[in-house]
């Protein structure tokens, strides 16, 4: 099986910033690591791959800057890395993306499993895989927490959902999105970092890509944002004390005895 | 599709066992408000191996309910979920699709806003109409305590997709609406996932509904026995922050916030939770919120009515103490 890992390098939340004035995230300040859930995702994909065979390739659709973390990914033990990066990609909602990063998994030609991860931590939506599906015409299963071959080249994949657990078996090929903590993903290995140093990770453009234009980028975006605001605080009291162990549980029990009384 | 398409407001109305998610019921109460500003109908639309509990949705106020079957409709199934109703709204044009961010609900959302070449916005937790009459979805968690309205327009029908637990289902009322039954038409290669097997959860916990609970964050260390005990001496449910549950001390769907689920319980007693809006949101239609912190400056005490400053180990131990028993 050919596996593409679709990998998004995000900034750490706790350092994003937003600049009021552009209405944009401003990531400037902030550093960078690989997507949590998308690292899940890769170990899935080597898993996968170490047990039954075949090939793992990284995919991203970012600036240069993500390259070092698709090294990172080749350290780990993917097989090929691919980096979409053109100022044209750039501005793209979930639809635009989506398009962009499917674009991508058509020229790599033959591939059977598309893995990503359940949503991506800065603003993300967890849209990008069910909507990589639909433009593939692929099948596909959102919330995996186990991915195992199933009979006649299909596969069996365990989704976590609000009520329990449903095993479906899936047609390839089929996208997938794992959660996040489904596994452990393992660490660099030392002996790959030097070829993972010197691979060639492939980066295309929007000419090598061959997409349609109207659907990249800020063009092939239908969402726009069209405003930032303070989030509203309720209106609390906002009382705060310093008091003994003894005096704040009973000041505590006063709160639960009024708020029964009021809202009941 | 363009932005004069008109053919009103549609709602998913997404089914779990023989009735409806809960977040399906509360859009739709939505959807009949914002429809009486728009003056257009509200419809709302199932999909399923038969028709069935659409005298349930009549309850809500909807101006019609359509249901969609077939009988590979049988169970969830994104790719072939999306074909169904896709082509529902390709024939009939409604201005706006609101579907619950449930898992099922996103896994449809995010196939079908392609298909029909739309735009999406993901996670709303708070809806408005601006001037134009365009719906604007807020989604917060931009970091600093900011959110973002988002639009889209150009393309219809829009599409939102609504946190569960932001908005009050209405109480039921008589029925209203017509009820029109549509078979699709679909086969085999139009499904891309079957169902092997499914195992329910043993106690399916629903936070959106409890009336008080008890949320540990970092700050307990993993110390949730106490915070169990603490809550169900209280009648309540426990909550938890997503360090607490990224650490694996309670279950990922206990989770309170933007990832996790929107409360509005009477009673919320946080404990050792810094206040990050990511959480912030998910406990801000609280009746009463009590906070303990050892940080005098710990962001929740600003979304708190009370805010106890201390260790809260002491504490949670006298609270139990007060409240009689072991
Ligand atoms: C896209 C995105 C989505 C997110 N979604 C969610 C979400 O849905 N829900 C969520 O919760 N988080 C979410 N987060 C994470 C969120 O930003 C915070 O990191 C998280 O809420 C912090 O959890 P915490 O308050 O438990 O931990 P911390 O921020 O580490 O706070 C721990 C607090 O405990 C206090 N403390 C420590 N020891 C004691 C003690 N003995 N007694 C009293 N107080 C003590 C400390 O003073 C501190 O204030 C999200 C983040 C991102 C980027
Ligand atoms: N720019 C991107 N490059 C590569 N993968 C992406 C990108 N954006 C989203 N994804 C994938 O889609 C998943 C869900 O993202 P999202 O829909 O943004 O929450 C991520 O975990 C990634 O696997």
């Amino acid at each position: 099986m050919h596996i593409v890992v679709c990998m998004k390098v995000v900034p750490r939340p706790e350092e994003v910033k937003v600049d009021l004035a552009t209405k944009m995230l401003d990531r400037a300040g902030a550093r960078s690591v690989i997507n949590s859930s998308d690292m899940n995702a890769l170990e899935t994909a080597l898993a996968f791959r170490d047990a039954h065979g075949g090939k793992v390739t990284v995919l991203s659709m970012g600036p240069p800057p993500f390259e070092p973390y698709l090294r990172v990914a080749l350290a780990v033990g993917a097989d090929e890395a691919i980096l979409l990066s053109d100022r044209a990609f750039g501005g793209a909602d979930t639809l635009a993306t989506s398009y962009t990063l499917a674009a991508g998994i058509r020229k790599i030609g033959k591939v059977d499993l598309v893995l990503c991860g359940e949503e991506s931590s800065d603003g993300g939506t967890s849209q990008v895989p069910p909507s990589i599906a639909e433009w593939l015409n692929a099948s596909q299963a959102t919330y995996v927490e186990r991915l195992v071959p199933g009979k006649h080249g299909t596969v069996h994949a365990t989704r976590v959902l609000e009520d329990g657990k449903e095993t479906v078996e899936l047609s390839v090929p089929a996208v997938i999105s794992v959660v996040v903590g489904s596994n452990e993903p393992r660490f660099l290995d030392y002996d790959r970092w030097a070829f993972a140093q010197s691979a060639k990770v492939q980066v295309w453009n929007e000419k090598e890509l061959c997409g349609d234009p109207q659907y990249l980028g800020l063009k092939g975006s239908p969402t726009a944002v069209a405003g930032l605001r303070e989030v509203k605080k309720a209106g609390r009291r906002r009382e705060t004390v310093t008091v003994t162990p003894d005096e704040a549980a009973s000041r505590i029990k006063a709160e639960i005895d009024r708020a029964k009384i009021a809202r009941s | 599709m363009t932005a004069t398409d008109d053919g009103g407001l549609w709602v998913y109305a997404e089914r779990r066992g023989s009735s409806f998610t809960p977040v399906s019921l509360e859009i739709l109460g939505k959807a009949k408000e914002l429809s009486r500003q728009l003056s257009v109908e509200v419809t709302a639309v199932t999909v399923g191996n038969d028709g069935g509990a659409a005298s349930e949705l009549q309850r809500y106020g909807p101006d019609h309910v359509l249901e969609l079957v077939h009988p590979l409709l049988a169970v969830h199934d994104g790719k072939a979920y999306a074909k169904a109703l896709g082509t529902a709204i390709q024939k009939a044009h409604p201005s706006t699709l609101l579907l619950g961010a449930t898992r099922n609900g996103q896994d449809l959302a995010g196939r079908l806003a392609v298909r029909l070449r739309t735009g999406l916005t993901a996670h709303v937790t708070s809806l408005e109409l601006d001037g134009g009459r365009q719906l604007v979805g807020w989604v917060p968690g931009f970091g600093g305590g900011i959110e973002a309205g988002i639009t889209c327009p150009e393309k219809r029908p829009q599409m939102v997709t609504v946190r569960p637990g932001v908005f009050l289902a209405p109480p039921e009322g008589s029925p209203t609406g017509d009820v029109k039954t549509v078979k699709v038409d679909l086969s085999e290669e139009d499904v891309g996932s079957r169902r092997v097997s499914f195992e329910p959860k043993g106690s399916s916990i629903d936070l959106t509904r409890a009336d008080v609970i008890v949320v540990g964050g970092r700050g307990t260390g993993g110390n949730f026995g106490r915070i169990e005990e603490l809550a169900r001496r209280l009648g309540g449910e426990v909550g938890a922050t997503r360090v607490a549950t990224d650490a694996g001390w309670v279950d990922r769907d206990r989770m309170i916030g933007q990832t996790g689920v929107i409360t509005r319980p009477k009673l919320v007693l946080v404990l050792g939770v810094s206040g990050a809006v990511q959480f912030t949101v998910g406990i801000d239609g609280a009746g009463t919120v009590v906070a303990v912190n050892r940080d005098p400056e710990a962001p929740i005490f600003e979304h708190a009515d009370l805010g106890i400053v201390g260790d809260l180990g002491p504490v949670v131990e006298s609270l139990l103490r007060s409240l009689g028993g072991a």
